[in-house]
């Protein structure tokens, strides 16, 4: 069985490692803070771009880079905004670095900020974690007293203050821009990119870097070990850890945290996580939260791929996938969250959809009418689907709003709801022609989904 | 206009505006405070948040009427909210749903006819490894099947008719 690696998680579910200071002191907690202080930022900021760390809140996008885009001439404060915002369905990861190990977040934080002067940082945490809130609260609290948040820490004029800002149940403040706009105490409604870039024009208009929990947290692991040896776990161009959250029909659900690229779906699923429920057998896997696209297990993945500077030819099954954002993104889907679904042979692949698509449709922020009106649309001929008559043609009609949204909007939510129709009418083409017959053919045993 | 707030909502409400640099930023703040206060945000409260905030009374009734988390309407004693989405869906999350129902006989957004509970069929708690989850007022609970739920259901009723 591939080994899990925990650089993120080593301490979370240890017996008796709480998430107060004391503990985390104890564990060498607030160490790496306090020998980054004595550096120049620059050179925390050189060390995250040689890691090669990528976003792990679904982008993927390379932190160093984001960071190194920011305006430090405009003469305004920077901010940093945490994205605790975890809402893509599948993904539960933040939730338990919160809840359990919320000082490596701070340090992580902390580190962050002063390689980048920022003063103020804002933790947005959704609205359903009013427990993780208080948690953070408590810890910047006891962080601040001693000495390691606020004004003047560890002996040096650098000062910041972090608050926690809670959310209020909308999936859209997960969106960069969206959750900027929510944090100004206005509706999420996401900001068109140019001329809004956060690292321009973000809070307040003012520079803003907005990471995700999980990102930050590598930042304090990059710092301790360097750049350069970071680069050096997980695969080229695919560095670090990354946690996995495996859900659905599995016999061990949970959270593993692997070297990038290290691990298979295959051995992810069926050597990690046990392998499908007693007398089934996997249907289709989403790889990396709910709007990634559904993979079908038998179908094969080919094409040429770079390895070690040369291309080699790949032919591959789901199992062979390695789970890397590389990887993931040439077979047509993507890492995304880490949010990795899966689905049996008990599982109507119609029912599913219209799982995701209600998801989809109450999360429109409404402002962009494609996705507005469509995500709408999907929802209620798949709703249809299940609830009322199935039709032959009902697949194409599927694809053809969902083709209408994607790339018309806004903000990548267009994808997000667009990207599940379009890969399952796809894939399971057959299912989506037949299901009133299969509805016929149903036995009542397997659960509802819509 | 003025609205009944504890003193202890009150200083919370004047500590988080100091979070920000521009006074707006604290209107999610507020509406939580308030709502935890007085069980949900009326129009009184929205002007009064409104007036704290220096801005339109529109500015904040836009939000309540955005958030899924705001409620304009009072809900029952107890908040059950469970997991509809699909990592929970797969595990059984519909028919925990329909337990939480039938034993309080009432329907999602709905306030029990006792007035003991008000059932929420959400999306995604972040939880999916552990489905089906429920959030009972503000505490996680995981893999409730339907066993489970009725367990849940038979406590809430039973701290009911302790209360009583």
């Amino acid at each position: 069985m591939p080994e899990q690696r925990r650089l993120i998680f080593q301490h979370i579910d240890e017996p008796g490692y709480g998430n107060d200071l004391a503990c985390y002191v104890r564990n060498g907690g607030y160490e790496v803070l306090r020998r980054a202080v004595q550096r120049k930022p620059e050179e925390l900021i050189d060390e995250v771009k040689k890691s090669g760390l990528r976003g792990r809140g679904g982008a993927g996008f390379p932190c160093g880079v984001k960071w190194g885009l920011v305006d430090r001439k405009s003469g305004k404060p920077i901010y940093l905004v945490v994205n605790a915002d975890e809402s893509e369905p599948g993904t539960f990861k933040d939730r338990h670095i919160i809840h359990k190990d919320p000082h490596q977040l701070i340090e992580g934080i902390m580190i962050t900020c002063f390689a980048n002067n920022v003063k103020q940082a804002y933790i947005y945490i959704r609205g359903e974690f009013p427990e993780g809130a208080r948690i953070l609260e408590r810890a910047i609290a006891e962080a601040r007293a001693a000495n390691l948040t606020g004004p003047g820490i560890l002996g040096t004029a650098y000062g910041c203050e972090i608050y926690v800002h809670r959310g209020a149940g909308a999936y859209i403040c997960g969106e960069e821009t969206g959750m900027i706009e929510s944090l100004e105490g206005k509706r999420p409604y996401p900001r068109i990119k140019p001329p809004y870039f956060p690292a321009v024009l973000g809070l307040y208009q003012c520079p803003t870097i907005v990471n995700n929990v999980e990102t930050l947290c590598h930042v304090k692991h990059i710092v301790d070990m360097g750049g350069e040896a970071y680069s050096k776990i997980g695969t080229p161009n695919n560095t670090g850890t990354r946690i996995l959250c495996v859900s659905g029909h599995v016999r061990r659900p949970g959270y593993y945290e692997f070297e990038v690229g290290k691990v298979t779906m295959g051995q992810l699923l069926n050597e990690v996580c046990g392998g499908p429920l007693p007398g089934r057998t996997l249907k289709a896997v989403i790889p990396g939260g709910s709007s990634a696209k559904v993979l079908k297990f038998g179908e094969r993945f080919k094409g040429k791929r770079k390895v070690g500077g040369e291309m080699v030819d790949y032919d591959w099954g789901v199992e062979d996938i390695p789970m890397d954002f590389d990887s993931l993104g040439m077979i047509g889907s993507m890492g995304g969250s880490g949010g990795v679904i899966v689905m049996d042979d008990s599982v109507s692949m119609v029912d599913a959809l219209a799982n995701i698509n209600a998801f989809y449709s109450h999360e429109s922020c409404g402002q962009c009418t494609p996705c507005r009106e469509g995500s709408k649309w999907m929802q209620r001929i798949t709703a249809r689907m299940v609830h009322g008559v199935a039709r032959a043609e009902d697949g194409a009609l599927l694809k053809s709003v969902a083709d209408q949204i994607a790339g018309r909007t806004i903000c990548a939510f267009g994808e997000a709801c667009a990207w599940p129709t379009q890969s399952f009418v796809l894939k399971f083409p057959e299912e989506f022609k037949s299901h009133e017959e299969a509805k016929k053919k149903a036995d009542g045993k397997a659960f509802e989904l819509a | 206009m003025s609205i009944n707030l504890k003193p202890e909502t009150l200083a919370r409400i004047d500590e988080s505006i100091t979070h920000y640099p521009v006074k707006r930023s604290a209107a999610l703040p507020l509406l939580h405070l308030v709502q935890e206060d007085l069980g949900h945000v009326s129009q009184e409260a929205m002007e009064w948040i409104a007036a704290k905030l220096e801005v339109p009374p529109i500015a904040i009734y836009e939000l309540v009427s955005f958030y899924p988390m705001f409620r304009q309407k009072p809900i029952g004693r107890r908040h059950i909210k469970v997991c509809r989405t699909l990592s929970c869906a797969l595990s059984g999350s519909y028919r925990t749903c329909k337990e939480f129902e039938k034993h309080f006989n009432t329907y999602p957004g709905e306030i029990s006819p006792d007035g003991e509970v008000t059932i929420e069929f959400v999306e995604c708690l972040a939880s999916c490894g552990t489905g089906p989850v429920v959030m009972i007022d503000e505490e996680l609970h995981e893999k409730v099947d339907q066993a489970r739920a009725c367990q849940l259901a038979v406590k809430i009723s039973a701290e009911a008719a302790a209360r009583k």
